[in-house]
């Protein structure tokens, strides 16, 4: 029983984690918190909805497209509004309104092109449960555990083998300097935005074949959020480790005391963390650069 | 028909009390919170307990209401107005969505998830427009006062405040309970408006909303809240065909302001019949000046 608990919430665990490195990476590069993250997932996983639903593609495929898509639409969204009110010298304030907006706009705008109906994704994966040791491990709950932990090295190798991710540090650490340096900065700035916004489109897939699609999909990224905040802001291993508590925590809680108090929990753990160590597990600045 | 109306006044009254109390803290304090749909859902919830088991006034509900809601957010802000920016925010999500989850949990005294019901219907158009009129000379006083213009400061330098003396930990307190209290008194006329009354009503989507409109009308501008809250309550009702279109506009508006127009459409300027006056009398001179200059050169 307690072994098939901690299968379930590393496998809930895994899909935030794939969505809380993309608030880390955000939030390491231009100090906001992009709100508009889950609902750019959301739009991911209706996406794959109708790829796979209304044009008969292969599941692979349709989650390659996906991702692409969600990539693509939060790379747009920094282009149309993000950097728009970066070149103004707006407080980091504003971006997190604008972002909000955008939240707001994308999930109406999905409700009013496709409408508020949950949608179910058709049956692309034979629903067989693996019996590990009497511990039943759903092979969607398998395929999307390997496919996170695949982006998560890919991910980390990107960050710390690769010049992109040096580029990407050093604009982390101090924006103009880097680019005095010569790194083209609104690049790199794109490029993390089309990482994230995949990373958030694999997820919304993942969420979309789990459970079902519908257009606060996105309220789901508040717990991934959540872990981000816990593992440190701006930190990817914390927002890793923050994702995989959190689906641990939320598991157990649902299973041993209350489903009704899951929520309490999470949201609790929320503030308690904020007030007891704001900067998180991995965290380290938070001073407000006034 | 003329039911409909009075309902629609209503409503905007009741959206216009909870967006002062917005307006005071994001607009004048330049506090973002995330947790206003919760002090609402305190006042609805302590008010319609109050009506509906102890027999109160409205007053006294109103007062119930907005005193707990202003207690709940003195001690919430003394641990979490410490933290910067959008930690402060993050934390004002957290407190908003626990609320939520707190009274849907708490079957016997709130009726949980399934709502409250039985709230005698007691916001009428009369009480309305005594209590809007009521909020805005209260909210237009305080704004006018020491601690309206300390928290103007804040507003523009945080630091600099501090440095010439000004309490800000705890003028930044004050205007979050402000804050709350207003959302509370919206929170109890509107149980006692709807009389039935469901956790969900005052979501994050809830806050959000009130935030927005504040951002549209101006971050700074107490009369640009209300003129935003008015237009933006009656127009998805005049224009039925586009409600459904409403909150789609909502969020492409603030991005638009935010990126093009970050004041707001009022920006820190305030509608006044003074300038309105000097407005057209400008408009209508501007001919006899345009003409005074040339004489003169």
């Amino acid at each position: 029983m307690i072994w098939q608990q901690i299968v379930n919430g590393i496998s809930v665990g895994s899909i935030y984690a794939l969505m809380a490195t993309g608030y880390a990476l955000i939030y390491s590069l231009l100090g906001f918190s992009n709100w508009a993250h889950g609902d750019i997932a959301m739009v991911g996983a209706y996406l794959g909805f109708m790829f796979i639903a209304s044009m008969n593609l292969p599941w692979w495929a349709a989650l390659i497209l996906a991702l692409l898509g969600a990539g693509l639409l939060s790379v747009i969204s920094e282009r149309l509004a993000y950097r728009k009110i970066r070149k103004n010298n707006s407080p980091t304030m504003f971006l997190m309104i604008a972002a909000m907006g955008l939240s707001v706009a994308l999930q109406n705008f999905i409700l009013v092109t496709v409408g508020s109906k949950f949608k179910t994704y058709p049956q692309v994966l034979p629903v067989k449960a693996i019996n590990i040791g009497g511990v039943y491990i759903g092979l969607l709950d398998l395929i999307s555990f390997l496919a996170s932990v695949i982006v998560i090295i890919f991910l980390y190798y990107l960050i710390e083998r690769t010049k992109f991710g040096l580029a990407v540090k050093a604009a982390a650490a101090n924006m103009q300097v880097a680019s005095l340096l010569g790194i083209n900065v609104d690049r790199y700035i794109s490029l993390v935005f089309l990482l994230a916004g995949s990373l958030a489109g694999l997820s919304g897939v993942f969420l979309g074949m789990k459970y079902t699609v519908y257009p606060q999909l996105g309220n789901f990224a508040l717990k991934a959020f959540i872990a981000s905040v816990f593992g440190g802001l701006g930190s990817v291993p914390g927002a890793i480790v923050g994702a995989l508590f959190i689906g641990l925590m939320e598991v157990f809680v649902a299973g041993y005391i209350s489903a009704g108090l899951r929520d309490l929990f999470t949201f609790s753990l929320l503030v308690a963390v904020l007030v007891i160590r704001p900067t998180g597990l991995f965290g380290k600045d938070i001073q407000d650069k006034a | 028909m003329a039911g409909y109306y009075e309902g629609l006044l209503i409503l905007v009254g009741i959206n216009i009390i909870a967006v002062i109390g917005v307006s005071i803290l994001t607009g004048f304090t330049r506090l973002f919170s995330f947790g206003n749909g919760g002090f609402m859902a305190i006042g609805a919830y302590t008010g319609a307990i109050l009506s509906t088991k102890l027999h109160t006034p409205l007053a006294v509900s109103i007062l119930g209401g907005m005193l707990m809601a202003g207690f709940v957010a003195f001690l919430l802000g003394k641990i979490t107005l410490g933290l910067k920016g959008d930690y402060f925010l993050i934390a004002t999500l957290g407190f908003g969505e626990s609320v939520r989850v707190i009274i849907e949990n708490l079957q016997g005294v709130t009726g949980g998830a399934r709502g409250y019901s039985g709230i005698p219907m007691k916001t009428d158009l009369f009480v309305i427009v005594i209590s809007v009129a009521l909020a805005i000379f209260i909210a237009w006083n305080i704004l006018h006062s020491k601690i309206g213009r300390n928290f103007m400061a804040i507003r523009e330098q945080e630091i600099a405040a501090d440095a010439i003396g000004i309490d800000t930990a705890k003028y930044k307190n004050i205007a979050f309970v402000i804050s709350a209290m207003f959302a509370a008194w919206a929170g109890v006329l509107f149980a006692h408006y709807f009389t039935f009354i469901v956790p969900i009503m005052f979501n994050l989507a809830k806050s959000s909303e009130m935030t927005i409109t504040v951002v549209i009308g101006g971050l700074g501008s107490l009369t640009g809240s209300i003129v935003a809250t008015t237009l933006l309550t009656l127009l998805p009702e005049l224009a039925r065909a586009a409600a459904e279109y409403r909150m789609l506009a909502y969020g492409v508006a603030v991005v638009l302001i935010i990126t093009l127009r970050p004041s707001g459409l009022m920006g820190y300027k305030e509608f006044s019949a003074r300038a309105i006056y000097y407005w057209v009398r400008d408009l209508f001179s501007r001919k006899a000046v345009k003409s005074g200059e040339e004489v003169s050169s």
